[in-house]
């Protein structure tokens, strides 16, 4: 991932040299900036299309045709994110056969760019997750699980950025709490922090000293809960400042809409989830507008 | 020389960004807004062109998946179902009883004790078991979970909890190994363990899922035991070496739990 940024960044400074005095023009008119983030959450390992004839999901996802819808948007926009929100593990024999590496090696085919970890990536214990992180050729954002005592140790990253169309995006990750969910003997020395705290850190470091255009959030933390301790997605969008997106996962929530809502500093922002088993993707496209002024506000179509 | 060649890189580097500079502050007057952001879901259905390149990497993993779970492993002469009974059922019956079987001698090795009897929940069974050929897949679907047998010694008293909790939640959780009878109150009858008279005072070992140790189903009961044995063994792989050492499955709902008439 790191390489194609790279790429991008020294031909966008080669095209400036080229252009010289052109580029000057350019400036003097609107620059418009368009960038694509797509996103899927709890595949659980479905990669094989639902039968015609099953009971919730006939005929629906299967990751072959996910592909070609990516790819399809890539070629409408090369400025285009692909991201999952975790719990790409178990769920198929695909799993128990081949331990999470055909996932991985997929999830590289389709050219994903940043995932966060679900409860159920643990299912094979640290070691199992380990063992299949070299065939995902994508980052790992994983903001609130301290894996420091843990052989995940530098394997993940608290938080990435990405140069496309000179827009910085910034993505953080949050996981949901481990215990009661996962076996001890599975995720070991990992330790859980409040994901609240860990966000107000990190969106502040992405937008202060990072200076993201935009910060996303691939949550696993579940969309909503009723009992007000278990931190989820709707409570999280209402804390931040300067989140812009928060992409969730966990709870299996099929939208109809993605949900708009009022963060701390009133502004509306995003929380969308596609469900579970890779039979929807989300799609929000951001547009950048040098003519735009800031104070008439962002509007939002869903 | 090092430290020349270090210079050199900075000279270029400079170079960039001078003109990028130079770009950048023209630009600045203007700085790139978000004025607008467009979000929807998309279905992934038939009208999504299926790429054939991701399609063909996964055949060969596909084939050999199905290769080994369509293999047919056993018989079963009859529709083999968790329902097909009252306090106990076929499948509930074929579950615990290859618990025991498959188990027993994994635990007598590791402790030199022996597994007085199962305990499962009823809702751990996810399909019941169709007429015909039975294979890895059939285990799959009946136990898609991960769970592994675990083992809990239990002081008799704690049994009598245990079938408490039986008796009041009304289910036929499969159980081996113990014969429980129900007097026409719904009242406990007699307990038996082995063939012998249920005894307080004993320290029984009961293997059960590794999900219900952890107070899955509300089986608090498990919380009192004395010992913890994790065997490492899951469930569906008991499931499958039973499927792979017998031709035919012939489970009966018989009495080992039942109320008299």
């Amino acid at each position: 991932m790191k390489r194609r940024n790279f790429i991008q960044n020294t031909l966008a400074s080669a095209s400036f040299i080229g252009a010289g005095g052109l580029s000057l023009n350019s400036c003097t008119g609107n620059q418009k900036k368009h960038i694509t983030i797509l996103h899927t959450n709890d595949v659980h390992s479905h990669i094989d299309a639902f039968p015609k004839g099953h009971s919730s999901f006939p005929g629906l996802g299967g990751l072959a045709r996910r592909a070609g819808l990516v790819n399809r948007i890539r070629e409408e926009n090369p400025n285009t994110l692909l991201v999952d929100a975790g719990d790409i593990f178990q769920g198929t024999p695909y799993f128990n056969f081949y331990g999470g590496e055909l996932e991985m090696k997929l999830m590289t085919m389709l050219n994903y760019d940043a995932a966060t970890l679900g409860n159920h990536d643990f299912d094979n214990g640290v070691d199992g997750l380990l063992a299949q992180l070299p065939y995902g050729k994508f980052d790992f954002v994983s903001s609130n699980y301290d894996f420091s005592n843990t052989i995940l140790d530098g394997f993940t990253k608290p938080y990435q950025t990405y140069l496309q169309d000179g827009i910085k995006i910034g993505i953080y990750g949050l996981g949901i709490k481990l215990s009661g969910l996962v076996s001890k003997d599975l995720y070991k020395e990992t330790e859980y922090l409040e994901p609240y705290e860990i966000a107000a850190d990190l969106e502040r470091k992405l937008k202060d000293e990072e200076h993201c255009d935009l910060v996303i959030c691939l949550s696993h933390l579940g969309y909503q809960y009723k009992n007000s301790q278990q931190p989820d997605d709707m409570t999280l969008a209402a804390k931040t400042k300067y989140t812009d997106l928060i992409i969730g996962g966990h709870t299996h929530t099929f939208l109809d809409k993605p949900s708009v809502i009022t963060n701390a500093d009133g502004r509306d922002i995003l929380v969308n989830q596609v469900g579970c088993f890779g039979v929807r993707l989300g799609r929000i496209d951001f547009y950048f507008d040098s003519e735009h002024i800031v104070a008439d506000g962002i509007s939002i179509t869903v | 020389m090092a430290k020349l060649k270090h210079f050199r890189i900075l000279n270029i580097q400079h170079f960039v960004i001078f003109i990028t500079i130079i770009n950048f502050t023209s630009c600045q007057q203007r700085p790139t807004s978000l004025k607008n952001i467009e979000a929807k879901e998309l279905a992934i259905d038939s009208t999504a062109t299926s790429e054939a390149h991701i399609a063909t990497f996964v055949r060969p993993y596909r084939e050999r998946i199905n290769l080994i779970l369509d293999s047919a492993l056993a018989y079963a002469p009859y529709t083999i179902s968790k329902s097909d009974g009252t306090y106990n059922t076929t499948e509930g019956n074929l579950m615990a009883d290859l618990m025991l079987s498959e188990t027993n001698p994994i635990y007598k090795i590791r402790t030199g004790k022996d597994i007085d009897f199962v305990l499962m929940n009823h809702g751990g069974i996810r399909a019941s078991i169709s007429k015909g050929n039975v294979s890895a897949r059939t285990a799959y679907e009946v136990m898609p979970f991960e769970n592994n047998i675990a083992v809990v010694a239990l002081k008799g008293t704690s049994v009598l909890e245990l079938v408490d909790y039986l008796v009041k939640s009304n289910r036929a959780h499969p159980v081996a190994g113990i014969q429980i009878i129900l007097n026409t109150n719904d009242t406990v009858h007699s307990i038996s363990i082995q063939g012998k008279p249920l005894d307080e005072n004993t320290i029984y070992h009961v293997a059960t899922s590794d999900y219900l140790v952890d107070g899955g189903d509300d089986m608090v009961f498990f919380k009192n035991g004395v010992s913890f044995t994790t065997l490492d063994y899951k469930i569906r792989n008991a499931i499958i070496d039973y499927f792979t050492k017998v031709d035919t499955l012939s489970p009966k709902i018989d009495d080992r739990y039942y109320k008299m008439d």
